[in-house]
């Protein structure tokens, strides 16, 4: 570290004769941002920042444990939401914490590009005056070529070689700035491709079950939950349509999963219907959009005969309450249901709805509220009947997979008996209408999403990493030799051929590189005809970690 | 398979012991040489007043090795040579069993050992001593290190063994694609010398407070260690050497996340600790990167970083659920 010493964070004012108060902070203000203690300083806050994002829920992850916390601590919650304890990755503070670091970051990278820019494309500097002075240093008598053989050997190692009368300078490691530089350019690209990805992407959420009749195409109002980025627009998504034909889920005799596969039919515009397969794992790709295999689960089928003999026929999917055996509950409403035939009118308060728990293997014996694997080996659905308003006209939009607890709180909704079926098997209720289980189908819970920023994501990570690499592992450092006769400096720059003219060589690390010694007396002896001229040097690490040995005691 | 497993693993803890007690024995003679030496004629020594755990309150100035003057500490000496050879061969032996032990587990579950905590941990630990035994073969000089590494590896085992285990299972679906091992492989080698870096960071820590002149408590430990620039040179090359794998780890997590969930990143819990991780030993590089942060400083930020990763690893597992609790606690 001895090149890129930090600009100093305030630098002597220059006495002037109308300071402008203004533009002098200003610039401090700049030099002190820029500084990399400042980047420091950021890059903890940014680490600390992050931490309440792991210990408190938040919104974008899990927005049920939100509702939880607040329900749980009723007057925190409150107070943390808005501190935006629940969206820290998105809250003011953190974001203002990676600008300023983003901001000191390129406020740093441009000079430095500049000043590398200039490095490479000029020539190693003259040697300076007393090469016993480096830390380096080395006499040898002149090799057979000349000041041309020193720089040949240097030029074949590799090194960036200048010669200049009887003084030859040379320099290598270029690549650590480079990498150091191709490093922190990613990292503002990778933050470039997060904002694409935000502006320009979208996602949806929604359940498919399966069957042709449930098939759905991407518009905005198919999904549960959709998040367009800023610059989407509804008429933006692709249009493609999406059947289930089949889900298969393999088990181990534990109820864990093995493995899981669905298979759909595509219709894309423009492109011929075609069937594919995707899994976790493997999402589907297609035009614009990915779909991912989030989850799994049934969609019993409910046939309701009304007290008129009308059938209706509910396969809305069962949610999964997260145990391993698949128990799911659900609903299925008929608020239709019983209208009357001569008049064509329909009694609201005769609607219908059934909530049940479905187990796809019921114990042996009851309690049958908890499903022991999760195939249908023993299939159950136990039901609860409810009739009146269920409130789903009110204009207020209820959930499909719950019952309006408003309207059974106010009478308005009766529960009228439950029971246990069995695939197959129909429930006679009170009125003599009748409610038949007539089995389940699968459905999975997908997440389509389009992110424009992945691929720009992906390629700046591998930037990323090879610079990163390079500016750990690359070493700068400096090598001089000149021609001196008798031993003593030659001020008078002539190159002198003679067998009695000595070289001297200095050698300067401009990175901490304890190897470099190493590297300095194999080259001094190159350079000087003896060892092994034409073996190419050890590589740096192996040269640190030689001169490493000897640093311990013992 | 995996009963025998679960024996080599107790076995490997035997053996970690053994090491830890012989490097404590070698510590002892080790002490006990300086104070035989002491007492030898023409040896410069410095008298310090408040030498609490220094024995007889006197030490050598010289931090250098004394060659054995008095014929007692000459047979002090070798004993502690022996012991630390013991110390040595305890470990490579440790070492040995500690990967039969995850090879026997890996073909029990007929996959790569690390699908849950107590694999995880395992494996890391077995990094961290493998990559401690290149460096030990590279740099014989830095041996009494090893009284730290076998205690920490001891202590790490044993709670896997007792806290953690879990008996063998495959994996569930979404663990199971190539970039999950490329993920998680990376990730163990990389903890494991992060963990292993964490031990000349601390040693560091103490020798330079012994080399300044301190001389209470956990200084005192650091008498016999090696000198603090050659500790404090190992602690950056091994962050150095890890932080790109970490990186890369860190990466294809993002990749695999993206297949398996849909998303690169999506701060869960274990994303936000690797996250939390990455900028700690990022600010380290930084840290010892910029000649007006002193070394001790930047290699608390090293330590610091260590800590995050175990929160990652017992925190995160047990205290928060997220998409990643697979832990198997
Ligand atoms: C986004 C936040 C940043 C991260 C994650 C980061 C990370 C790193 C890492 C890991 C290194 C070590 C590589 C090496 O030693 O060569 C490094 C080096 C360096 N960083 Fe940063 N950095 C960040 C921001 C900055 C900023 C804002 C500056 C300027 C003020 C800066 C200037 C430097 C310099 C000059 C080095 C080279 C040190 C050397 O010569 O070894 N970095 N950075």
């Amino acid at each position: 570290m001895t090149i890129l010493d930090e600009r100093p964070a305030t630098p002597a004012e220059a006495p002037r004769r109308r300071p402008n108060r203004l533009l002098a902070l200003l610039r401090n203000s700049w030099r002190q941002l820029t500084s990399m203690r400042t980047a420091l300083v950021l890059l903890f806050l940014l680490a600390i920042a992050a931490i309440p994002g792991s210990v408190l829920p938040q919104r974008n992850v899990s927005p049920e444990k939100v509702n939880e916390y607040f329900t749980e601590h009723p007057d925190l919650a409150p107070r943390l939401d808005q501190l935006g304890g629940f969206d820290v990755f998105g809250s003011v503070w953190f974001s203002a914490i990676y600008l300023l670091l983003f901001t000191s970051l390129i406020g740093c990278i441009t000079p430095r590009l500049r000043d590398h820019i200039r490095a490479l494309r000029s020539k190693p500097p003259v040697a300076p005056k007393r090469l016993d002075r480096l830390p380096q240093h080395s006499v040898l008598p002149l090799p057979a070529g000349g000041v041309a053989a020193i720089a040949e050997v240097l030029r074949r190692r590799r090194w960036r070689v200048t010669v200049r009368g009887n003084e030859v300078s040379a320099e290598k490691g270029y690549l650590k700035e480079t990498g150091n530089l191709i490093f922190h350019t990613s990292l503002v690209v990778v933050l470039a491709g997060v904002a694409l990805g935000h502006w320009y992407g979208w996602s949806g959420n929604r359940l498919l079950v399966a069957g042709e009749d449930k098939s759905f195409c991407n518009t905005r109002q198919q999904y549960a939950e959709a998040k367009l980025g800023p610059r989407v627009d509804t008429g933006n998504l692709p249009g493609f349509c999406v059947t289930l034909d089949r889900f298969d889920a393999r088990f181990l005799e534990s109820g864990q999963p093995a493995s899981f596969n669905a298979a759909v039919t595509v219709d894309e515009p423009g492109k011929a219907t075609r069937a594919a397969d995707f899994s976790v794992n493997s999402p589907l790709r297609l035009d614009g959009a990915n779909m991912y295999l989030l989850g799994h689960g049934y969609a019993p089928i409910i046939r309701y005969t009304d007290r008129y003999g009308r059938s209706q026929t509910s396969i809305e999917p069962f949610l999964t309450t997260g145990d391993m055996g698949l128990t799911s509950e659900g609903m299925a409403a008929f608020p239709d249901a019983n209208l009357d035939p001569k008049t064509g009118k329909r009694d609201s308060n005769l609607q219908m709805a059934f909530t049940g728990l479905y187990l796809p293997t019921a114990p042996d014996a009851p309690p049958y509220v908890r499903s022991e694997y999760p195939t249908e080996r023993k299939p159950m659905l136990n039901l609860v009947a409810y009739r009146g308003n269920l409130g789903l006209d009110a204009g207020i939009p209820g959930s499909v997979y719950q019952l309006d607890q408003r309207q059974i709180r106010t009478g308005k909704v009766k529960q009228v008996g439950d029971k246990v079926l069995k695939p197959g098997e129909s429930w006679k209720l009170d009125d003599g209408s009748t409610v038949e289980f007539l089995g389940t189908r699968r459905y999975i819970t997908l997440s389509v999403r389009h992110d424009p920023g992945s691929g720009v994501l992906l390629v700046s990570c591998g930037f990323l990493l090879a610079g990163l690499m390079g500016s750990l592992f690359g070493r700068r450092r400096r090598v001089f030799f000149r021609v001196t006769s008798g031993g003593s400096p030659d001020p008078t720059g002539e190159t002198p051929t003679s067998g009695s003219s000595l070289v001297e060589a200095g050698g300067l690390p401009r990175t901490d590189y304890p190897g470099f010694a190493d590297e300095f007396a194999q080259l001094v002896a190159a350079v000087s005809g003896d060892g092994r001229p034409d073996e190419p040097a050890g590589t740096d690490r192996d040269g640190s970690d030689r001169a490493g040995t000897r640093e311990g005691t013992d | 398979m995996s009963a025998l497993s679960d024996q080599l693993v107790t076995f490997a803890i035997l053996a970690y012991l053994v090491a830890m007690i012989s490097h404590a024995v070698e510590f002892a003679l080790g002490n006990a040489r300086v104070r035989a030496a002491v007492s030898a004629p023409v040896r410069e020594r410095e008298l310090v007043g408040a030498g609490a755990g220094a024995p007889g309150g006197t030490i050598l100035k010289s931090t250098e090795p004394t060659p054995p003057v008095a014929p007692v500490a000459g047979r002090a000496a070798g004993r502690a040579r022996l012991a630390g050879l013991v110390a040595v061969v305890a470990t490579v032996v440790a070492a040995l069993l500690h990967l039969v032990a995850l090879v026997t587990r890996g073909v029990a579950a007929d996959r790569m050992p690390w699908g849950n905590m107590y694999e995880f941990v395992l494996t890391v630990t077995f990094i961290g001593v493998a990559a401690w035994l290149v460096v030990l073969a590279k740099r014989p000089s830095l041996r009494k290190l090893g009284l730290f590494l076998t205690l920490v590896m001891v202590l790490l085992v044993a709670t896997a063994e007792l806290v953690l285990y879990v008996p063998v299972v495959p994996l569930v679906p979404a663990l199971n694609s190539y970039w999950f091992v490329v993920h998680v492989a990376t990730i163990v080698f990389s903890s494991g010398i992060f963990l292993l870096g964490v031990v000349p960071a601390v040693a560091f820590l103490m020798r330079r407070g012994y080399e300044a002149g301190k001389r209470s408590f956990p200084y005192t430990l650091a008498k016999r260690l090696p000198a603090a620039a050659a500790l404090e040179r190992l602690t950056f090359v091994l962050h150095a050497f890890s932080f790109p794998i970490f990186t890369f780890a860190v990466i294809a997590g993002a990749i695999w996340a993206e297949a398996a969930w849909g998303r690169p990143w999506g701060w869960d819990p274990k994303e936000t600790w690797a996250f939390i991780s990455w900028v700690v030993y990022a600010g380290y590089l930084h840290a010892r990167a910029t000649p007006s942060v002193k070394r001790n400083v930047a290699t608390w930020i090293a330590v610091l970083g260590f800590f995050t990763m175990l929160m990652n690893l017992f925190g995160v597992n047990i205290f928060f659920t997220g998409l990643h609790s697979y832990g198997g606690l």
